[in-house]
């Protein structure tokens, strides 16, 4: 079977779900559908950054939050009527996904220009690190402004509104999220197999020759690192939408080592690994859940087996299949 | 601040940095000699921690729950080692990153069912369960002196090791030259394993020491376990000197960011607000102080040659 014929398959099969869901009569799936598919598209630019451009960020989840953050903020202040804080100009906080989305993208992507510009003097397992500080800074830092819920987050009453859509439906929530993720992933291939892309993959295998070259290397990965920051903190939004909630546990580290495992569990040579990675693990996670209370006794030993038995994580697995 | 106070905080300072010493000098060993990223350093310690209360509850021995808490844990690390990680040692970090963090899921839902969700406290023996005078209106608890004493030992004895018998030689040319030391013979397996029991064995004496000053819970492995790393980057990966660097630099970092920083914000703000955004601000002095330290030098302060 051909990569276009598989896409499209996945893409019908998406679009099947809901309607899926009700024909076996379990319109729950529909939702765990939506989770998937949100973390699918964080964790996918996430693979982007690890496995395209070799950059193994460890602090995702602060540009995730930050996304929420951004929902949860112009929520409170909308429905307060009061001005947000620290803007040269006054406003009042917006309801319309039209702006909330966006701008939590647009935050997110600052925020990770800033400590992409920082961090990428470091290599390795530095890289590694010094991504993880900065994300904890942030989960610190968010719990200290008690305006803004302190440790116990920010609640949601209303979600977004977007034209055409009810996001209280469950069918219309789903489609946004997997709408976006079809989008995102399209938008990521693009990039990937731009001159762009071509740099910062060529970038992660030899960076000396590149910059003999006279290539700016920095530059390259720097805009690659705030476009992976800027498209968890989309998911993001989505997410602080779902649980109608954004709080400082969405930046903890565990979350972006949830992500990574997620990662990992799908495997990294592709784009599509991250999602089937998310995927997976939300499925595992639902399923063992369900089984019985102790599910990590169970999720512990697969990923294991999976680091140990099937190198290259799920896609690798299969590509291996097939091949 | 007055000269008392200075003196307590930096004692409290260089006793939570005995305590990310012990913890600190295993994880840089294992990274610097065998390169494996072992997050599952944290359960050990969390181990270690548990055994001890479990332990002084039964017999009320404090040396005996010390010293079950420390074997205990030792002996999970060499099975850790024994049955998963030494597989991993010539994967990508990425993959040892999956395969501990599995290792911590299982570790942490067997530890509540084994020991229930509710968290243990352990009271520190009679004997060392008092305040003594260091100086003229200076109290301190004596049990934390203890703590300090005997991170000093384990440091003094750790430099004896390395820099004075055969195994520290194998264990100093096998962070920087593994290769050509397997080629002159040695076992080089048997020293793994040996060094990853001792690391596992020292961050049991950790939890094991730290169970009486805070609750014994699920979870309590991970988050010294951030710490730890904040250290030995710090430090410079694979540097036990580094460590101990890293481990006084982030004790006393911490502590003075708590008692200093609510004071200052106390002299500009309302002294609720102060409090608690005192509290958090020292919360990220460190992550601060290791972003800085990279910033600067990329690679740590006490960095081995040759190692990423």
């Amino acid at each position: 079977m051909n990569k276009l014929a598989l896409a499209s398959l996945m893409i019908l099969l998406g679009l099947a779900v809901p309607h899926l869901a009700e024909a076996v009569g379990d319109p729950f799936l529909t939702t765990m559908a939506t989770r998937m598919a949100i973390m699918g598209m964080a964790v996918a630019s996430l693979g982007f950054l690890v496995g395209f451009a070799g950059l193994v960020s460890f602090g995702h989840a602060a540009f995730f939050g930050i996304g929420a953050y951004v929902v949860a903020i112009l929520f409170k202040h909308h429905s307060e009527a009061s001005p947000i804080p620290f803007l040269p100009f006054a406003w009042e906080g917006s309801l319309s996904g039209m702006v909330q989305l966006p701008l939590a993208f647009i935050a997110s992507f600052l925020f990770a220009l800033l400590v992409g510009a920082l961090s990428l003097r470091t290599r390795g397992v530095f890289f590694i690190m010094i991504t993880l500080a900065f994300a904890q800074m942030l989960y610190h830092f968010m719990i200290s402004l008690p305006d803004y819920g302190g440790e116990d987050g920010l609640s949601i009453w209303e979600r977004s509104q977007v034209p055409g859509l009810d996001l209280y439906n469950d069918y219309d929530f789903y489609y946004l999220c997997f709408g976006l993720l079809v989008g995102v992933l399209l938008l990521l291939r693009m990039i990937i197999h731009s001159s762009f892309g071509v740099i910062i993959r060529a970038a992660s295998q030899d960076e000396a020759r590149l910059a003999t070259l006279g290539v700016p290397v920095f530059r390259y990965r720097l805009l690659a690192f705030a476009l992976a920051g800027g498209i968890a903190g989309l998911s993001g939004a989505l997410a602080a939408n779902l649980y109608e909630f954004s709080g400082p546990g969405l930046m903890h580290w565990s979350r972006s080592g949830e992500m990574l495992v997620m990662l990992i569990l799908g495997g990294m040579g592709s784009l599509f690994g991250g999602v089937a990675g998310a995927i997976m693990f939300i499925g595992l996670e639902e399923i063992l859940a369900g089984w019985t209370e102790h599910w990590a006794l169970i999720l512990g030993p697969i990923l294991i087996m999976v680091v140990l038995f099937a190198h290259g994580g799920l896609m690798g697995f299969f590509s291996r299949g097939r091949s | 601040m007055d000269s008392i106070l200075l003196i307590e905080q930096s004692l409290n300072g260089l006793q939570l940095g005995m305590m990310l010493f012990l913890l600190a000098s295993g994880l840089t060993l294992t990274f610097g000699i065998m390169g494996i990223i072992n997050l599952a350093h944290g359960v050990t310690y969390m181990l270690g921690a548990y055994i001890a209360a479990s332990v002084m509850a039964a017999t009320s021995s404090f040396l005996l729950a010390v010293l079950a808490g420390m074997g205990f844990a030792g002996l999970m690390g060499l099975l850790m080692e024994f049955t998963i990680l030494r597989r991993l040692y010539e994967r990508d970090h990425l993959d040892q990153v999956l395969a501990t963090f599995g290792i911590i899921l299982v570790a942490n839902e067997a530890t509540k069912m084994v020991f229930g969700p509710q968290a243990l406290f352990m009271a520190p023996p009679e004997y060392l369960n008092k305040s003594i005078q260091l100086a003229d209106g200076l109290q301190y608890p004596l049990y934390r002196l203890v703590i300090i004493l005997v991170g000093l030992l384990v440091v003094l004895g750790l430099r004896h090791l390395i820099l004075n018998t055969k195994l520290g030689m194998l264990i100093r040319a096998g962070a920087t030259h593994r290769a050509t030391v397997a080629a002159m013979g040695v076992n080089i397996a048997q020293v793994f394993t040996l060094v990853f029991g001792l690391g596992a064995l020292l961050a049991g004496l950790a939890g094991a020491m730290a169970a009486p000053l805070l609750a014994v819970q699920v979870g309590m492995g991970e988050n010294i376990l951030i710490l730890t790393f904040v250290v030995i980057i710090i430090g410079g990966l694979g540097s036990v000197r580094g460590a101990f660097a890293g481990a006084m630099l982030v004790g006393l970092v911490d502590t003075f960011g708590r008692a200093i920083l609510p004071l200052l914000l106390a002299a500009i703000l309302p002294p609720e607000t102060a409090s608690g955004l005192g509290n958090s601000l020292s919360d990220i002095a460190i992550y601060l102080l290791m972003a800085v330290v990279l910033i600067i030098r990329p690679e740590g302060l006490f960095m081995i040659k040759g190692k990423r």
